[in-house]
């Protein structure tokens, strides 16, 4: 069948700057770039670029542009050329379109929509390189009330707070599985959580024994699937954190081919080599809340009541409601996981059209759980298109303990959000199994940019905060004063529970 | 401006002297020997330090007030209209036993702006409602019920033997208002105000008072939006439009609620900074870290200095940076606490002690034993 669709991307190279080294031809995963004998040039099959600019990055003589194709479908407002693109992709193959990363559609980000406010006169600001600055955030269960004994001239403290995680800085790696990631980010992740005083989330795929080092620095994931789930691998972490859903892709299971699964995914994923690793979409024993809670408990009796348990859920209609359950079935952590949230592989209508927007989900949520009276019996951390250390600052602002980071994390150690991870193929190292590819990940590199990123939000963060007068991350969190909406409707506002900018 | 011994300095500014200083003043004296004793020195220290309100706000709170009516809850109550005093007294007598009611004595001629109509009510719950609920829980109840179901309606005051008393206008004017001369105390809080986020109303006045807790600020809570979300939690509901109403609730709900010592309240409002909690030994640093992990909501981060007395007791705390000034004096069995050392040196002249304490460092002065907390020790 003739296939009827446009390339995505022009490859324009500058001959006179080309000198034939050919290292577009070596870095590309995609069979784009290829050297022609005859005429001793290097030439591009540009419908196979996936626009990830490896080769324009790397290329030594900056020969290389890759843009959008100009000559691309007479699009308008309502068809645009994704859609034109998408109806002709499946009137071709009949198929599901799978995508990869977080939701890219403008409609749902409501950061850009919210400002935050600072100290004038009547307080005075604080400038964190004179002053003290402190971020360290707590995720667990919290008491209501503590009971302290006075003895003579001295107290002494009579309540036993459940476990905690303890944070440098309100910021985690969100779970990304190992498979779907290669064993290079895992490392890369595990060595920038430890370094920076926070954690990483193993995601669902188990953690390779040779990362058990890092183990106090690890959120175990349990998730449908159960891969890599084994006495060993809840003692290692530091806490554990059951999967039900996913922000890219909520209410769908996972999927990783047979091909990704190498000898060491295989031995980690406790799978056959080779075959499919398939997470059913819901948990087989999760058909309820009151199976939940045996799961939460369950595991805390296989942890000895030593580590919190988190329970991930993907931002939906009744978050509010279901993260109330959640926190009364014993979860000491709620994790929400917004519209935006990514992926390695999801069905692209899925993750551009199912859930909600995580500002709006945390709103509820941190208001349910208030109004009940139970906000102090879990902490809740959110995920789901976190960009900047602004984002962080409002979602703690709206009530979140802490945030996940994901795509950041990925772009930082090279990720271009072309969105194809789904292939395998990734040029850039990160989202696939081969071992010649994922060398191009250097866990010494990559967990110092990581580290590098923690280290300048946390900056930020801190002079937002002195900005508002408040040195201690406690005092912003669920401090919706700090926050005033522009260009919101007052549906909106009250969801958010802020004002308007000038009220 | 004037000189401890009344004579002028004329001001410098050749342009008028228009321009307004910003400031609070809090002014707090307890006799630790629980001798009471007249208004005299409150007004006088207050006087002093005129320059830190603009009229705007003012009041005093006096413990030991009412000994004749000891075991019953003294409620001052303003009135913006007639109605609203109807609609109220309904509300107290459903709720409450009242053994006696009168108008809180005003001197009319002194001249105050738009006075509401202000009335004490000595009363106890009503035994066939309280069962077995705490009696100040009770209460509690029963004034946020007033406060937010009635409209027009405030307690600002509903301690035992105590009383608060405050209003739109200076110090001493609202002292000759309220004729504070005939009342005697063993502890005495003053405040004048220099409103900056609400404007000035009798009720939005100094002291705020819950059940026998009081709170005299200066300053602005940064950390308002946490501190009310996190009370609202207990029932809390801040209906004053200030966020020193967040100050009180807090020492209701830890102090009397909860049953935490003062000095462990001060610690929550102005916790030690991680840097130092990590440099303690095992247990202290258990205690605090548990502290700021329970509490880091009630945390009061921003510039502030408050004095916050109940029976027995007065605490003066600053912000952990210190952003606003409190000086505290010793002197025979009085203990003096002010935002200025002026304000306690033109009442005694020769102190056995005076200092400035340091950020988030409470005192504390306590009838009989007095003690000077300058460190928690494990």
């Amino acid at each position: 069948m003739k296939s009827f669709m446009l390339p995505e991307f022009s490859v324009q190279r500058d001959y006179e700057r080309c000198i034939s080294c050919q290292v577009c031809v070596n870095q590309c995963t995609y069979d784009v770039h290829y050297y022609d004998e005859e005429d001793d040039q290097v030439k591009s099959r540009e419908e196979n670029c996936v626009g990830c600019l490896r080769c324009a990055t790397l290329c030594p003589t900056k020969a290389l542009k890759i843009i959008p194709n100009p000559a691309s479908f007479r699009e308008n407002d309502h068809w645009t050329r994704e859609s034109i693109q998408a109806v002709k992709m499946q009137a071709e193959s009949g198929g599901v379109i799978l995508t990869g990363m977080g939701c890219d559609k403008p409609q749902y980000t409501y950061w850009d929509r919210i400002v935050l406010n600072a100290s004038q006169v009547t307080n005075p600001s604080i400038d964190p390189l004179r002053e003290p600055m402190e971020i360290r955030t707590f995720l667990g269960k919290k008491p209501k009330e503590l009971s302290i004994l006075a003895g003579s001239g001295y107290y002494s403290l009579r309540t036993e707070l459940s476990p905690q995680l303890r944070l440098e800085t309100p910021i985690m790696f969100t779970a990304i599985s190992y498979g779907a990631v290669s064993f290079n980010v895992h490392e890369s992740l595990a060595r920038a959580a430890m370094d920076s005083g926070t954690y990483f989330n193993t995601g669902e795929g188990g953690l390779d024994k040779r990362l058990y080092r890092y183990g106090r620095h690890a959120i175990v994931q349990v998730a449908s699937g159960r891969f890599g789930v084994d006495p060993d691998y809840l003692e290692v972490g530091a806490a554990v954190e059951i999967k039900i859903g996913q922000g890219a892709k909520p209410g769908i299971g996972g999927h990783l081919p047979g091909e990704k699964v190498s000898r060491d995914i295989s031995r980690t994923r406790m799978i056959p080599q080779g075959t499919d690793a398939l997470s059913p979409a819901p948990q087989h024993d999760i058909y309820s809340i009151e199976d939940l809670s045996q799961l939460i408990h369950a595991i805390k009796e296989a942890t000895g009541y030593a580590k919190p348990v988190s329970v991930k859920i993907a931002a939906v209609h009744n978050s509010a409601a279901i993260a109330s359950g959640m926190v009364r079935a014993g979860a000491d952590i709620i994790a929400l996981d917004g519209i935006r949230g990514s992926t390695g592989a999801a069905p692209k209508i899925i993750r551009d059209n199912v859930g909600i927007p995580i500002e709006l989900a945390l709103a509820s949520v941190d208001r349910r759980l208030r109004e009940e009276g139970i906000r102090n019996e879990a902490s809740v951390v959110v995920a789901g298109g976190i960009r900047n250390s602004a984002d962080v600052v409002k979602a703690i602002a709206l009530g979140a303990d802490a945030v996940y980071i994901g795509t950041a994390a990925l772009i930082a150690i090279g990720c271009t959000v072309c969105q194809k991870c789904y292939t395998g193929k990734c040029p850039w190292g990160i989202a696939t199994t081969d071992p010649w590819i994922s060398k191009r990940v250097n866990p010494a590199i990559a967990s110092k940019r990581l580290s590098n990123l923690l280290r300048a939000w946390s900056l930020e963060i801190k002079e937002m905060m002195g900005g508002m007068g408040v040195n201690s991350i406690e005092s912003l969190r669920g401090n919706r004063e700090m926050l005033r909406g522009v260009g919101l409707t007052d549906r909106e506002l009250e969801i958010l529970g802020i004002r308007h900018a000038g009220e | 401006m004037t000189l401890l011994n009344g004579s002028v300095i004329p001001l410098q500014n050749p342009y008028g002297e228009d321009k307004v200083h910003e400031a609070c003043g809090l002014f707090g004296v307890i006799d630790t020997s629980k001798e009471r004793f007249s208004a005299y020195e409150p007004v006088k220290a207050m006087e002093n330090m005129r320059e830190r309100g603009n009229g705007l706000g003012a009041g005093f709170a006096v413990y030991g007030l009412y000994p004749e009516h000891r075991d019953e809850y003294a409620l001052h109550v303003m009135y913006l209209d007639r109605e609203a005093k109807d609609r109220a007294e309904n509300l107290i007598g459903k709720y409450l036993e009242v053994s006696h009611a009168e108008e809180i004595p005003t001197d009319d001629r002194v001249q105050v702006v738009d006075p509401p109509i202000m009335w004490r009510y000595f009363a106890t719950p009503k035994k066939s409602l309280l069962k077995d609920m705490d009696g100040d829980e009770y209460l509690r109840e029963t004034v946020m019920r007033i406060n937010t179901a009635v409209g027009g309606a405030f307690v600002f005051s509903s301690g035992k033997d105590m009383g608060v008393f405050k209003g739109v206008g200076y110090p001493e004017d609202l002292a000759d208002y309220f004729m504070l001369r005939d009342y005697r105390g063993y502890m005495w809080l003053g405040h004048t105000r220099f409103p900056t986020n609400t404007p000035g109303w009798w009720g939005g006045a100094h002291p705020f008072n819950i059940l026998d807790w009081s709170v005299v600020h200066n300053g602005e809570l940064s950390s308002y939006g946490a501190n009310r979300r996190y009370l609202e939690m207990f029932g809390y509901k801040c209906t004053m439009k200030t966020d020193t109403e967040v100050m009180a609730y807090t020492f209701d709900l830890l102090a009397r609620r909860q049953k935490l010592p003062l000095d462990i309240v001060a610690k929550i409002l102005a916790p030690p900074l991680w840097m130092e909690v990590d440099q303690m030994p095992g247990e202290e640093r258990r205690l605090y870290t548990a502290l700021r992990q329970c509490y880091g909501s009630l945390l009061m981060n921003g510039p502030f200095t408050v004095i916050v007395a109940h029976h027995g007791e007065m605490i003066g705390l600053t912000d952990r940076l210190k952003l606003r000034p409190l000086s505290a004096a010793v002197k025979g069995s009085r203990v003096y606490m002010a935002s200025e050392e002026a304000a306690i040196r033109v009442l005694c002249r020769d102190p056995e002690r005076i200092w400035r304490p340091k950020g988030g460092e409470p005192v504390v002065g306590r009838i009989k034993a007095l003690e000077v907390v300058r460190e928690v020790a494990v």
